[in-house]
């Protein structure tokens, strides 16, 4: 991951130094030794705090969102993916972005290395095999492959889609049996035994929608939570208004969703949420042959319309 | 002041006891780990837990609460007129919350008990209730409780304070509602050794903790001089504006006000709000005096380092206690902020 | 015995609703207690505001009105913007809701006493300001006041409040009413035409230790406004302002008014400019 680092400074003093770019969206080390921190570079010399490691969770389209300048912005494979939609959907120029792809081999989850540490993480090392945690007075080392995040084992694109520079050869994509296992299992249930299962998931959401914030697809200008005229949703911690909240999250995200677990990483309550927008994935996938973000020249599945759509639906 | 000393095997017995006349919040493990809530008749609180994710706040001041309801039935006396709620005044206590959390809800009473108004909501709850602390013998590393006037081992603002002692709890009921408590539960009386073994305790405790922040120089310079500090932009650019850090906050008291309609039937209530969003503060115009996402971060760090600083002239609102540093999903750090506050210097 | 609950309101019947400008944006809406002793509880002083509190649809802080001493009613001018403003102006004599108050600070009165006070209104922040004019020019306190000057504005005479009180106030020798519109083509139009802050200029009471300006009104006429007073030699704790910030409690317990360490329900919202100037400006 070193490498990934120096080459994304290097990358990033370049273009701001050519005027390529006004500043570099990336990462920096965190505070703690398992996170990193979204940080705007603007000068070579700024440039020089980026990282980038298996704790840089959060996705950095959500921070280019209707920017005016020239962006630098460093992506991984999913991330690439919703620049993709972003540029469909007007969100950002491509003019506007030099991306720095990172060929991705995985997060960590902070979860996972919180439970394996024994008492302060220090740092996290990741040399795209293994994770070595140290702390005060412990040092381990996981095979990767144990501690990643859930959506990065179903991940089906670590390489960039789009990109002008890569920080990293490119990566062999994962070879996946039976990605939707998880939605399989909940489509399995009884609609009682769903239900039950939902509210269980959720029952210790506190509606900080760290979920939705964390998110590039949720740019409303206001959300449907926030809405007062009309007022959509009540905003107390009642049960069913928590559950409309991510029910209604997902099927908006729904087609556009790239999986890449931002959403999962920033909640506070470890609540995998994801259980809902991977539905809609498979739905996706499995109705309209439709991954979120592949190409420029097509728009997300809920967002198109054939004159031979299948429509039978409208009798 | 009277000394604690009971056997951890008998602490479930005293628990059963003593729920016979209090209702008990506590900690409980669950499948994630500890969550300090409201406990059911018959559940102990588990006392053998390092952190929980939230804090008491919720015992005094419930995520949502019902502050009246009524009706709009024109065809109902009293229609369209607000009824106070009914209240169970079955005393309540907090027990195993941490002394640091104590401290926070002191702050909490700052800000709702008033010379000019009392919160009646935060008021009754506030003294129905018993804090019964669990001192803390490994403070988490991003515990920085010792810098903010409190530490695992605070008394000042506790009922009863209990500190583990290998096989049993020991400690002291501090006030004549933790005297009641320790009555009522049945707690064995301590000998005199239990005085110094809990200073022994705290000593090793507080000499755990490394993490610091300091705000001697924050209470020098003036509000508009932090404010238009040059700092905020970067400080808060990774910022989401998310609500984590002010729901896990064990002294964030902020909290919106809603009306909710089931057919004619209506009730006022109150929710936790967050100063992170934008419908928090935005007018009915559409203009935000806090329109840019970097703005609200830097008022909450504002609010909770300086403002309450210089409104109170009692320290930070801040007990230390780390959960908005291990949630953020960011990683923003108030012991880097309240650093780069301290440290700056304005140009004159 | 508790003290009674601050968020309870006292409930009240509308008694009357005038529509005040032409655009119908803008209704005044009288009250009577439904309770006649609530009436004394709710002793207010001019300047301060209360929280119009409709069951099913929530709260809103509005200006008081009316003045302390017109008894039997309470009156509030309320403009049609958000949920429950709208929700009001679809309301009906008769109707029942709530009203809690009164809160908040008021102009210093404590001060003004025997000093010359210049008022300087635009828009329908005029409510409080005409609350204390009313207040002034009464028999009973009238000697207790020096010279009362007041510019008023609004856009066209359609959006000047209280048209009626003005033109009565107008020709009242014991104040001298400025008031203006941006414009019109009325050719009786009898009163000034100009901006507020260009009509102020020419009118304003010399500054002295014994003039106050109190000043109310939208941002850029507060903005051009203080300018003028600076030129005037008006100091900043003799020019007094009341602020707007989106609030719920107005007793200073939910956060979000707040501009620095002061809470604009609570600690104001009437402040001094002298106070505003050491205050990160978040209104």
């Amino acid at each position: 991951m070193d490498a990934y680092t120096d080459k994304i400074k290097e990358i990033s003093k370049k273009i701001l130094s050519e005027g390529k770019v006004d500043v570099v969206i990336g990462f920096r080390k965190g505070t703690l030794g398992y996170m990193s921190e979204p940080y705007m570079a603007k000068s070579e010399k700024e440039a020089e705090n980026l990282v980038f490691d298996c704790n840089c969770r959060m996705n950095l389209v959500n921070y280019v969102t209707n920017r005016k300048d020239k962006v630098g912005i460093v992506v991984k494979g999913c991330d690439s993916r919703n620049l993709v939609t972003h540029i469909i959907e007007n969100k950002i120029k491509r003019e506007q972005l030099y991306i720095i792809g990172v060929p991705c081999t995985g997060l960590a989850d902070k979860k996972a290395l919180l439970d394996l540490a024994e008492g302060e993480i220090t740092s996290v090392e990741d040399d795209n095999e293994t994770i070595t945690i140290k702390g005060d007075g412990f040092e381990k080392k996981v095979a990767k492959s144990d501690v990643l995040q859930s959506n990065c084992k179903t991940c089906i694109k670590r390489n960039p889609v789009i990109f002008d520079e890569l920080a990293g050869p490119e990566v062999a994509e994962l070879e996946i049996s039976d990605r939707f296992a998880d939605v399989d299992e909940v489509e399995k249930m009884s609609a009682d035994e769903r239900w039950n299962f939902f509210g269980e998931l959720l029952s210790e959401c506190t509606r900080c929608y760290a979920c939705r914030n964390a998110c590039p697809l949720c740019y409303c200008p206001t959300c449907f939570v926030d809405e007062s005229r009309p007022q959509w949703v009540g905003k107390s911690d009642n049960e069913t208004d928590v559950l409309t909240y991510h029910f209604l999250r997902a099927f908006h995200d729904a087609g556009r969703c790239t999986d890449c677990g931002a959403c999962e990483a920033a909640c506070p309550m470890d609540i995998k949420m994801r259980y809902f927008t991977r539905k809609t994935i498979k739905d996706c996938v499995e109705k309209y042959g439709s991954e979120a973000g592949m190409e420029l020249d097509k728009r997300p599945a809920l967002d198109q319309y054939k004159i031979n759509d299948p429509n039978e639906f409208i009798k | 002041m009277k000394m604690i000393s009971i056997k951890k095997s008998d602490w479930a017995g005293a628990m059963e006891k003593v729920q016979k006349s209090y209702r008990l919040a506590g900690p409980v493990k669950e499948k994630k780990g500890h969550t300090f809530r409201e406990l059911k008749d018959g559940e102990t609180p588990d006392l053998e837990y390092s952190e929980t994710r939230m804090s008491v706040k919720e015992v005094v001041l419930p995520q949502s609460e019902v502050m009246f309801s009524y009706s709009l039935d024109e065809n109902k006396e009293g229609h369209h007129i607000l009824e106070e709620v009914p209240f169970d005044e079955t005393p309540r206590a907090a027990v195993g919350i941490r002394p640091y959390d104590a401290k926070a809800v002191e702050i909490l009473k700052k800000n709702f008990m008033t010379e000019d108004y009392k919160d009646p909501y935060f008021e009754r709850r506030y003294e129905n209730l018993t804090l019964v602390g669990m001192a803390e013998n490994n403070p988490s590393p991003v515990n920085f409780s010792t810098s903010c006037g409190t530490g695992p081992f605070d008394e000042s603002c506790l009922d009863i304070i209990l500190a583990d002692a290998g096989d049993s709890y020991i400690g002291k009921a501090l006030t004549e509602k933790g005297e009641k408590f320790a009555a009522a539960a049945g707690f064995a009386e301590g000998d005199s050794g239990v005085e110094a073994k809990l200073a022994e305790l705290k000593e090793q405790a507080e000499g755990k903790i490394k993490s610091k922040v300091s705000f001697d120089k924050i209470e020098k310079m003036t509000i508009l001089d932090l404010y238009e500090a040059p700092f905020w932009e970067e400080a808060a650019f990774a910022c989401i504006n998310c609500g984590t850090c002010t729901y896990a906050c064990p002294t964030c008291w902020c909290f919106d006000i809603q009306d909710e309609v089931k057919g004619k039937d209506g009730v006022r209530m109150r929710n936790w709000d967050t100063c992170m969003s934008e419908v928090y503060s935005v007018h009915t115009t559409g203009h935000d005096p806090r329109h840019e996402a970097w703005q609200r971060t830097r008022n909450r760090f504002m609010h909770k380092l300086k403002y309450y600083l210089d409104k109170y002239e009692d320290g930070i609102m801040c007990v230390g206690c780390g959960r908005c540093v291990s949630q953020c999903p960011v990683n923003i750090d108030i012991r880097k902020v309240c650093q780069q506050m301290n440290d700056y210097e304005p140009s004159k | 015995m508790r003290a009674a609950n601050p968020y309870k309101p006292y409930p009240v019947r509308i008694d009357e609703i005038i529509t005040e400008t032409d655009d119908k944006l803008l209704k005044t809406f009288k009250f009577v207690f439904l309770n006649p002793e609530d009436e004394e509880k709710f002793a207010y002083k001019s300047g301060q505001f209360a929280e119009l509190s409709i069951p099913g649809q929530g709260e809103i802080p509005i200006g008081i009105a009316s003045s302390p001493t017109e008894k039997g009613f309470v009156k509030f001018t309320v403009f049609k913007a958000g949920k429950v403003t709208s929700y009001l102006h679809s309301m009906k004599v008769g109707d029942v809701m709530g009203l809690r108050g009164p809160l908040g600070n008021w102009y210093p009165w404590e001060i003004l006493e025997g000093k010359n006070i210049f008022i300087v209104g635009g828009g329908f922040a005029y409510t409080t300001l005409r609350s204390s004019i009313k207040m002034m020019i009464d028999p009973a306190n009238r000697s207790k006041f020096g010279t009362i000057d007041v510019v008023y504005g609004a856009r066209t005479p359609g959006h000047l409040l209280y048209l009626d009180e003005l033109n009565e106030w107008g020709d009242r020798d014991d104040v001298n009413m400025h008031i203006t519109v941006d414009g019109t083509d009325d050719p009786n139009w009898r009163f000034h035409k100009g901006f507020v802050p260009q009509i102020a200029d020419k009118v304003a009471p010399p500054a002295s230790d014994d003039t106050y300006a109190i000043v109310c009104g939208p941002p850029m006429m507060i903005k051009f406004t203080q300018p003028v007073l600076d030129k005037l030699g008006y100091k900043h704790d003799h020019i007094i302002m009341s602020l707007e910030n989106r609030m719920k409690c107005g007793i200073g317990m939910c956060g979000r008014c707040n501009i620095g360490k002061e809470l604009v329900c609570k600690d104001g919202p009437v402040f001094t400019l002298e106070q505003i100037n050491k205050t990160p400006r978040e209104y």
